[in-house]
């Protein structure tokens, strides 16, 4: 069952001087319900204007977007937020955790948008923590936890409101082997338990965890 | 996102701040002090005047010369032109339906041998004067009687001040002062009256009115005090006494005033000077909301990637347009708490040397203005977070 549907996504940006720039060429992508997907290429390949695209932080200049059934490619700030909010899990190259904020009040934060009262709010958070085996570090500040630590904070945030689809974005770009092999790991175990994950780097080595890659080059999606 | 959420957000902010937030709430805080502060003096002004004026009694009337209001048309007002003649004019016409006592004023140095009172309030009168004004009372000796005042007698009535000055042991009876060069015997003291916002109503000495004018070689009267008897007597004696004071005299050149007419020209001059001070000080609680923009902006601004942040994680423009606006209304708000809560403190401070009268409007009103300055300086910072593009904020360093 397709989670994902581009039909012919282009994507233009205009630089304030009025020249265009065609970011992503005629993208035609279904991913599946849950698949564990890498999307690798160049740098300045497009990886990060499809990733926007999909986790609805950008809208496609032409084509169609179907998100779990339903098409948000003409939706408004307020509804791609909320579906942002129910649907997609965001993980960053630079983990982008509030500052001075316990990494459970960091974990919990999408809920506060979701409504959650504050106690389901901690539970949830918590619960979430000790997947990525943070049990023990529900007060530590990010600047109190290591880079790999940060990361998985953020793998937790990622999950906290259940969501259908998890986006990372170079997540291990700033970190080094063993603390990407950490977090590659709990990408596997995600992938375990039926959640569909789209990893998007341009290291080759770290695409191969995932069972489909996709290559990108110019905009466009090879093969 | 609830509101209950947003306000901990705000405060979570503030705090993550304090000294900023300190600064930034002074604005706000001095602009409230002062509302509250000026409008107390004012009402505090207005309160002593008032009982002041409600001491000499209800049924007073009081004939000044020249013209209050102006009269400045052809021929100008004349502002010495009332005489003891006016006042035996009314004694005669109003018989004993009303009792009047003509007054004249001056300011002069009281001494006791090496003791000395000066820049003292000199009043002449006749001997009717305590039964006049109410709140003119004796409180040692007498007041003159009817034949020293017509005889012109060298005697005098203390005010407390002058007791204090030149008899620092209380016992002034039977002693002789002067006034200026000439000497009085003391006859009676005063109770003491107070003071109209730092002018000392006791010191004052009572002579009778033939001893001021021999002595200050004055015919005019500075005031002729009329009692009414009744209240209900007050319109129908005041228009006699025009009637009468005009056979003699322009009416240009007196006006007869009474008790109701003087506390609404009070009245007039507090709301006047209320509006005036209030109004400047809610200048300062305008450039209080400038302080609250500005900081609001740098806020919006060092927090670029957390709004980025907030929306990619589902806040909708609202929810941060929200939490940015609540976080300047709960600045200017503490700040305006602060600043009514130094501002009662600071009148109940002052009031023992000027009287000041907090009034609940000035402080709910301060603080809605307040609320209202960080709503309107708010909305601009706030709707820029709100407009954030998600993308370039993540992006932003
Ligand atoms: N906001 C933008 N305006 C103009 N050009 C952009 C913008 N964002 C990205 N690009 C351009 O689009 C291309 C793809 O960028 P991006 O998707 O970030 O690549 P990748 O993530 O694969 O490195 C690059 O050439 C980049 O310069
Ligand atoms: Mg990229």
């Amino acid at each position: 069952m397709p989670l994902v549907k581009l039909t012919q996504v282009n994507k233009i940006y205009k630089n304030s001087s009025g020249l265009e720039f065609q970011a992503l060429k005629n993208i035609n992508l279904t991913i599946n319900k849950g698949e564990f997907l890498a999307i690798t290429g160049p740098s300045g390949s497009g990886k990060s204007t499809l990733m926007n695209i999909l986790g609805l932080l950008d809208s496609p200049s032409s084509g169609s977007y179907e998100l779990d059934g339903s098409d948000v490619s003409k939706l408004g700030e307020n509804d791609l937020a909320t579906i942002r909010n129910r649907k997609i899990g965001f993980v960053f190259q630079s983990f982008n955790l509030l500052p001075r904020t316990s990494a459970l009040d960091n974990v919990s934060l999408p809920l506060i948008y979701a409504g959650v009262t504050e106690k389901d709010r901690l539970s949830r958070a918590k619960q979430s923590l000790e997947i990525v085996g943070l049990a023990d570090k529900l007060g530590s500040t990010p600047s109190q936890l290591s880079g790999g630590q940060q990361q998985r904070v953020a793998i937790a945030r990622a999950l906290v409101t259940n969501p259908e689809l998890i986006l990372a974005d170079e997540p291990t770009g700033n970190l080094d082997t063993k603390n990407s092999e950490e977090i590659m790991k709990i990408f596997h175990s995600l992938h375990k338990n039926k959640k569909t994950i789209i990893l998007i780097t341009h290291e080759l080595d770290v695409a191969k965890n995932a069972p489909r890659i996709i290559h990108v080059k110019d905009g466009t999606v090879l093969n | 996102m609830n509101t209950t959420e947003t306000f901990r957000l705000a405060f979570k902010a503030i705090l993550a701040n304090k000294t900023r937030s300190f600064l930034t709430m002074l604005g706000i805080m001095i602009g409230v002090l002062s509302v509250i502060l000026l409008t107390s003096l004012v009402s505090g002004l207005k309160t002593s005047i008032t009982s002041q004026i409600a001491g000499l009694g209800s049924n007073l009337i009081y004939v000044i010369p020249g013209k209050i209001g102006g009269g400045r048309g052809p021929g100008g007002t004349q502002v010495d032109k009332l005489t003891v003649r006016n006042s035996t004019a009314l004694k005669l016409g109003l018989g004993n339906q009303a009792s009047v006592c003509p007054a004249v004023q001056k300011v002069s140095n009281i001494y006791y041998f090496n003791k000395s009172s000066k820049e003292a309030t000199v009043i002449g009168v006749e001997a009717n004067y305590p039964d006049i004004i109410q709140s003119v009372k004796i409180s040692q000796g007498r007041f003159f009687n009817n034949s020293e005042s017509q005889a012109g007698q060298k005697v005098v009535v203390i005010g407390q001040t002058v007791l204090k000055n030149l008899f620092p042991d209380g016992s002034a009876l039977n002693r002789e002062i002067k006034v200026d060069n000439l000497k009085y015997k003391v006859i009676g003291v005063l109770e003491a009256r107070g003071s109209i916002f730092g002018a000392d109503q006791d010191n004052t000495v009572v002579i009778p009115l033939v001893s001021a004018q021999r002595q200050f070689g004055i015919t005019n009267l500075t005031t002729i005090f009329i009692d009414a008897k009744t209240p209900e007597n007050v319109d129908n004696i005041k228009k006699k006494v025009g009637e009468i004071l005009a056979k003699s005299l322009s009416t240009d050149d007196f006006s007869v005033v009474d008790q109701a007419q003087t506390l609404s020209t009070i009245n007039q001059i507090t709301g006047v000077l209320t509006l005036g001070l209030g109004g400047i000080a809610a200048i300062s609680l305008l450039v209080g909301g400038i302080g609250i923009m500005n900081i609001m902006l740098v806020s919006v601004t060092e927090r670029t990637r957390e709004i980025g942040l907030r929306k990619a994680l589902g806040a909708r423009p609202k929810d941060i347009r929200n939490q940015f606006l609540i976080e300047a209304i709960t600045l200017s708000g503490l700040g305006g708490l602060m600043g009514i809560i130094l501002g009662i403190l600071s009148s109940w401070a002052i009031n023992p040397i000027i009287q000041t009268t907090i009034t609940w409007w000035a402080i709910v009103l301060s603080f809605a203005f307040s609320m209202f300055v960080g709503v309107i300086f708010g909305v601009a910072p706030a709707l820029r977070a709100s407009r954030l593009n998600p993308i370039e904020s993540l992006r932003y360093e």
